[in-house]
């Protein structure tokens, strides 16, 4: 089968910065990708690149074929392409199925219906989402209380809402107890198996990375150094250098970048 | 050629003086991120005091001089008072309210000062020493210009090596840049605040006391130089004084040459150039991106569907209005409609602000091109009232689309700016074309059809098109379009991820609010029988603002309770003498103790009986 993503060359800098120097890699259908690398590696700036939040400055990066440069983020989003931030974005004025609806009455192109009332559309589909995440109990909480754990789960019911091909995730356990995280990740990964999704993440906690992924990309200084199982990339010298040289070892804490 | 060394140096002099009072507002600005309403107030305290110390001392150099200084440092001290009483305490609250905050004491100084210095305007001695002209080139140029404009530079410079020379400069220039590191830095903030506050409110008082030889004073300095003290800023970059000099120089220059061409032309030129200036540089000359938002803004609480008992309360009290001809004085009638055509504007703004997150410094705009359309409907057309209802909200409609495309591609203040520029610039047409408008006359007898113009029928004319335009807001808020325009205003990037056209989304929120807006115009027009430019003012945009705090942000009902308070206590209160002083202190009282307005009240009373109950 062919690739979902190809990314060829991809590079960008900022000012004097090169924070994406020439990546190029292939995501295939139902892959679950690990993007690792120290923080300032480049890994949130390749993300915003794939989806459209930032233009590179070289590189094509090409969804089913079709290239994606210069295409804006809602656009990407509707050929299939979820996002999870870093950072979480959601609407905080809304509960938290609400935030799921949002993003069905956009999929179902109805943001545009003015007599409707919103808060009742598509509340079976979004609590099935919540499910998933085992977020439904807390459906009808705003979601400015939430803590940041859950504000993370929620994120990701709502990166499936639209039955994405492939789905990016940035930081996805960032902020979570390690059980959560753990929790989380196995979550994903069925996730991927049963729908058959393609999942690229990034990610701190090398418990995670290396119980998960199926494959791992290193990225360091916006280069691609290494790329391979989990065995190999443990193996490799030069991973080891970045990271035990490096002195950040294989970092159990995440501090966000 | 002398002509036009002369009209150039008008136009310098001029600018001298607006880059005065306009530095201080970019410094407040820079600093506290406060939009000043009250420093065009300084200004003109500054004037007042000016007149009385120079005419106390007059004929000396140094009394004349000494004056003025003086006077600027007293309006510094006033500053320092406003500023540890007021602004201090809503320095995180949301633009919105300090906007309004200022213009309460706006209000304020209106009344206090003509109580010291009466109605009359004064007419200030000529600066001794610098009273007579010079020629240059065989034009007679005042000797003052000439001075103003040393001044101005001097000044500029001055402010530079505080800025750049002093520990406490360089602590407002990090300010300006980056506030938090300041709080970092552990720097005494609220000592910075307010002395950046004191500074700008004697830049402000010294433009207003060497005005005095140039112009008379008068209680209409404070609103008339606002405007353009804005604009100033805004062209130059927020918080840049640099900017702000260079936005000055700009704008009197050109106006000075342009009233040659096109005499008309001065009181909407500043606002087309801040357009322009804004839709190239989003940020102005001199600003950088992340200046335009103030404090962060705690989050709203989810919306909630009326219950059923709400429900009936809503039902009844519709009804009550309905039946309430019947039983009430003509009179009364009259201000019933009043109070429907308030309450449909403050909802459509609350629209545009609360739920689409775009605050709109000039929303009467619409609400003018409605009036206007109406009336020239009637008048021009010949339409009759029942087509030019109809069709006079679509050129609101078209107004705001077309006003709209602009303002949405900018956020923050520069949106607020924006949508202000583009009112202004309305009401300047206005109130120049004289041929089409009426300019400052007017449209009169506008009045509705035969078998609509007994007070009776007009109201129920009145009462379904403006029940019927909240009625039409309340459920587009609760409407897929509603929370997606919430969902913008909450996080545009998220908004983005899920697929929304996120700056489509908010200009068809904008024509939406400014559509209704415009009907609200319409039905106003028909009611007083005749429309005038001020329809399309500043002062109407304000009161506007003020409906939605008094009724508080947060809440669908806000706009309801505030429109309907707003035109009851107008209604009261401007038939008491000082009634500016007793406004403005009813909108310092709700900014600084009731900030979730009346249904933050109403919600807690709410809370408090059915608590009681169980
Ligand atoms: N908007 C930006 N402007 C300037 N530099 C940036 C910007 N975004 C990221 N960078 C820089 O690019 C590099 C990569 O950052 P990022 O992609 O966030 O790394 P990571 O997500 O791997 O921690 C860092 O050096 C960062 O400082
Ligand atoms: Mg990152």
């Amino acid at each position: 089968m062919s690739a979902v993503l190809e990314v060829q060359g991809l590079s960008k800098s900022f000012g004097g910065v090169q924070a994406v120097d020439d990546v190029s890699f292939t995501v295939e259908p139902g892959e679950f990708l690990a993007l690792i690398g120290p923080n300032g590696a480049g890994k949130t700036t390749c993300f915003n690149m794939l989806n459209g939040y930032l233009r590179p400055d070289a590189g094509s990066v090409k969804l089913r074929g079709q290239e994606l440069i210069g295409t804006p983020p809602r656009k990407i989003w509707r050929m299939g392409v979820g996002r999870t931030f870093q950072i979480t974005e959601t609407f905080l004025s809304m509960t938290v199925r609400e935030n799921v609806q949002m993003a069905l009455i956009s999929h179902h192109r109805r943001i545009y219906d003015i007599f409707s009332r919103a808060t009742r559309l598509y509340v079976d589909e979004a609590n099935a989402l919540l499910d998933l995440v085992s977020m439904r109990d807390q459906s009808a909480r705003p979601c400015s209380e939430l803590a940041y754990g859950d504000l993370k789960r929620l994120e990701l019911a709502i990166a499936l809402a639209h039955r994405p091909a492939l789905l990016l995730m940035d930081e996805p356990t960032a902020g979570m107890a390690p059980s959560e995280r753990i929790a989380l990740m196995a979550l994903t990964a069925g996730i991927v198996e049963r729908e058959g999704v393609s999942v690229v993440f990034t990610e701190h906690d090398m418990d995670v990375v290396f119980a998960h992924a199926h494959r791992i990309l290193v990225l360091n200084r916006g280069m691609l150094i290494a790329e391979g199982s989990g065995a190999e990339i443990r193996a490799n010298p030069t991973v080891q250098e970045v990271y035990l040289g490096g002195g950040t070892v294989f970092q159990k804490e995440a501090d966000h970048a | 050629m002398g002509f036009y060394l002369a009209q150039l140096l008008t136009g310098l002099a001029n600018a001298s003086s607006l880059f005065l009072i306009a530095s201080g507002l970019s410094i407040i600005f820079g600093v506290t991120r406060i939009v000043n309403f009250a420093h065009g107030s300084f200004y003109m305290v500054g004037a007042y005091m000016s007149y009385t110390l120079v005419t106390l001392w007059s004929g000396s150099i140094l009394g004349y001089w000494g004056g003025v200084i003086l006077a600027a440092a007293a309006v510094g001290l006033i500053g320092l008072v406003i500023e540890m009483t007021i602004l201090r305490r809503i320095y995180r609250a949301p633009e919105l309210f300090q906007l309004v905050a200022t213009f309460g004491v706006v209000l304020i100084f209106q009344d206090l000062t003509q109580a010291v210095w009466g109605a009359e305007d004064l007419l200030g001695p000529r600066a001794p020493g610098l009273d007579s002209a010079v020629r240059i080139f065989g034009e007679p140029i005042p000797e003052y210009d000439l001075a103003l404009i040393a001044i101005g530079p001097a000044v500029l410079l001055a402010i530079w090596l505080v800025f750049h020379r002093t520990r406490w400069g360089v602590l407002v220039r990090a300010a300006t840049q980056d506030r938090e590191m300041v709080g970092a830095l552990g720097v005494n903030q609220a000592w910075l605040f307010s002395a950046a506050f004191v500074l700008g409110a004697f830049l402000a008082g010294l433009g207003g006391a060497l005005q005095i030889p140039r112009e008379a004073v008068s209680l209409q300095m404070d609103l008339s130089i606002i405007g353009e003290a804005f604009v100033v800023v805004v062209i130059g970059g927020m918080g840049s004084v640099t900017g702000a000099f260079v936005a000055a120089v700009l704008i009197s220059v050109l106006n000075a040459f342009a009233i040659l061409i096109f005499p008309q032309v001065s009181i909407v030129l500043p606002f087309v150039v801040m357009a322009v200036v804004l839709i190239v540089r989003p940020y102005g000359l001199f600003g950088k991106p992340g200046s335009e938002h103030g404090a962060p803004v705690e989050p709203e609480q989810p919306l909630t569907l009326m219950g059923q008992k709400g429900l009936m309360v809503m039902i009844a009290a519709v009804f009550v209005l309905a039946l309430s001809p019947l039983a009430v004085a003509d009179f009364t009638t009259i201000l019933l409609v009043d109070v429907m055509v308030a309450t449909l504007f403050a909802v459509s703004l609350h629209f545009m602000m609360g739920v689409g997150g775009m605050v709109s410094f000039g929303h009467a705009a619409y609400f003018g091109v409605g009036a206007y359309a109406a009336a020239m409907g009637v008048k021009y057309f010949g339409l009759g009232m029942v087509p030019s209802m109809a069709l006079a909200p679509f050129c609101a409609a078209a107004a705001a689309l077309f006003f709209g495309w602009f303002c949405v591609r900018l956020s923050g203040v520069y949106l607020a700016m924006l949508t202000l520029a583009a009112a202004q610039i309305l009401w300047g047409v206005t109130f120049q074309w004289q041929d089409f408008t009426g300019g400052d006359d007017g449209i009169l007898g506008v009045w509705p059809a035969q078998w609509a113009s007994s007070d009776r029928v007009y109201f129920y004319i009145a009462f379904v098109l403006c029940i019927g335009g909240i009625w039409l807001l309340r459920r587009a808020a609760h409407s897929p379009f509603g929370y997606t325009l919430r969902g913008v205003r909450d996080s545009r990037t998220r908004a983005e991820a899920i697929g929304v056209d996120t700056r489509f989304h908010q200009w068809m929120g904008f024509t939406l609010a400014g559509t209704l807006a415009g009907l609200a115009g319409v039905v106003f027009a028909f009611s007083k029988g005749s429309v005038f430019p001020d329809t399309l003012g500043i002062a109407l945009s304000i009161d506007g603002l003020i409906m939605v705090l008094l009724g508080g942000i947060h809440a669908l009902a806000g706009p309801i309770y505030g429109a309907v308070a707003f035109v009851m206590i107008e209604d009261w209160v401007t038939r008491l003498d000082y009634w500016r002083f007793i406004f403005g202190a009813i909108i310092l009282v709700v900014v600084l103790l009731a900030p979730d307005g009346i249904a933050g009240g109403v919600h807690r009373l709410v809370r408090m009986i059915r608590g009681g109950k169980a």
